[in-house]
């Protein structure tokens, strides 16, 4: 197992390749929780704004009946229409695919999306579905058994950690 | 008529609401729920509330199963909210009116819920005259079938109960500091005993009931309420006026002189509104009598959020149907 990346080094290096996607037509969406993290660091660099909202994908992921809504679901908040938007959907880690598949199942009940790209992080290993990150900013193998999670400190700034689930 | 606290209490009733585990099986009443359900509950409705402003008005959670609104007494608002509820969440609705179905020709609640359970159904949402009909549903079904009560007789009416304590939290956020009336006919009102219950769970401080003698069960106070038979004194101060109906179809025999006389001195005009802070918001849980709890000028005025209620109400059934649905036995 190789030590955790400085979880700030590649937030800086997620902004530079987000940035020159941004145009007139992108929508920012950031999935809760780091994702919207992310994102709302992202937006505090930036000088023009562009539209932004942040999912809960609670009520659509495909183990609800397995487990139940256990965890407290946070309100989605997309307030600008999502048609023919040109998105860039921002998560924390990429794991089996299925967060984002329920992500893009909900942000197709807003309306329909001219493109989406997906930006994250960390990509885990682990894919299940034909899903992929179009940016991601570091690869690694995280065994089935441990969980990788972003954490913000009091600061604003990010950290990483690696836990047994 | 004597009713007292007594008829209230549901301590000798068989309370399988909560799984071995702590969580949600069915949702039969208020009372005894602990306050992180109460609250996981809100925090999940606030989240079903943006669902009704998308394109899209639907989510999957329920997609294949099928809920079935059984209705032994009948309720317009009530069926309907359950039934937007459950087709908002990708759930297969049957609404059945069994007081003109099958219970007149003899069959019992029990072969008729065993009928539904055979047709595959998962979830029953009852409502029903006689006071622990939904108990006694949910003491009976199979293992995997969730219950709601939507109204019992005089007992309980959690969902409307627990739809008002979302819009108070809605537009008051700092439950900790609130003074809250409850006024009308408190003794047969199966809202205001809820309402009671989750108010006090989530720390109201202050709930007061405003009535008439003829109209306040026996030893209401010893729900933690403050008692008030003078509305202007009653109204003083609060953030919350929750109104009541006058169920005039449960008044069997003469409580009140007439309607309007209750009008006269309990009936919620600007005047009596005047009393309570000035962004105080009031409340009624439907359907409205207009000139006989509620003046007009209040039911339609800027204070109101009785509409809000109905939208609310949706998103909080939703709420309580996929927790439910998501705690496979």
């Amino acid at each position: 197992m190789s030590t955790l990346p400085n979880a700030e080094q590649l937030f800086q290096q997620l902004c530079q390749q987000i940035k020159p996607l941004i145009q007139e037509n992108t929508a920012l969406i950031g999935i809760h929780s780091g994702g919207a993290w992310l994102m709302q660091r992202l937006l505090d660099t930036l000088t023009v704004q562009p539209v932004h909202g942040t999912l809960d994908v609670s009520f659509y992921r495909d183990d609800y009946l397995q487990r139940g809504l256990h965890h407290e679901p946070k309100p989605s908040n997309i307030a600008f229409d999502v048609q023919d938007r040109h998105i860039i959907l921002i998560d924390d880690v990429f794991y089996t695919g299925r967060t984002i598949r329920a992500a893009m199942n909900e942000l197709f009940d807003y309306g329909r999306p001219a493109s989406i790209t997906l930006a994250v992080l960390i990509n885990r290993g682990g894919q299940e579905l034909p899903i992929a990150p179009q940016i991601c900013v570091h690869h690694m193998q995280v065994a089935q058994n441990q969980n990788i999670q972003l954490l913000q400190h009091a600061d604003g700034s990010f950290y990483l950690e690696l836990e047994d689930c | 008529m004597e009713v007292s606290i007594l008829n209230w209490k549901t301590a000798d009733m068989y309370n399988p609401q909560l799984d071995k585990d702590g969580n949600l099986k069915h949702l039969l009443t208020i009372e005894g729920l602990p306050k992180k359900i109460l609250n996981q509950i809100l925090d999940t409705a606030e989240s079903f509330v943006g669902v009704a402003e998308r394109e899209v008005k639907k989510v999957p959670l329920l997609r294949g199963k099928t809920v079935c609104n059984l209705f032994f007494e009948n309720s317009t608002r009530t069926r309907t909210t359950f039934e937007i509820a459950a087709k908002r969440l990708s759930a297969d609705v049957i609404s059945l009116n069994v007081s003109t179905s099958s219970q007149s020709k003899g069959e019992t609640i029990l072969d008729t819920i065993n009928n539904l359970t055979a047709m595959h159904a998962d979830m029953f949402v009852v409502r029903h005259a006689q006071s622990g009909a939904a108990h006694m549903i949910a003491k009976h079904v199979a293992p995997h079938i969730h219950v709601i009560n939507a109204g019992d007789g005089r007992h309980a009416h959690p969902t409307q109960g627990l739809l008002d304590v979302f819009t108070i939290r809605h537009y008051k956020p700092d439950m900790h500091n609130l003074k809250v009336a409850i006024v009308g006919d408190i003794l047969h009102s199966r809202v205001a005993r809820s309402e009671i219950h989750a108010l006090t769970t989530l720390g109201v401080p202050e709930i007061r009931v405003i009535a008439p003698k003829t109209l306040l069960p026996e030893q209401v106070e010893k729900l933690g309420v403050h008692v008030y038979h003078d509305v202007n004194q009653g109204l003083k101060d609060v953030d919350v006026v929750m109104m009541l109906r006058l169920q005039n179809e449960r008044m069997a025999g003469a409580m009140l002189p007439s309607s309007q006389e209750f009008f006269k001195t309990y009936g919620l005009t600007p005047e009596k509104l005047a009393l309570a802070k000035p962004d105080a918001i009031v409340m009624h849980p439907g359907p409205m009598n207009r000139g006989v709890e509620i003046d007009s000028a209040v039911a339609d005025g800027k204070q109101s959020v009785i509409l809000p209620q109905v939208t609310y109400g949706i998103a909080v059934r939703m709420a309580v149907m996929s927790i439910l649905a998501g705690n496979p036995s």
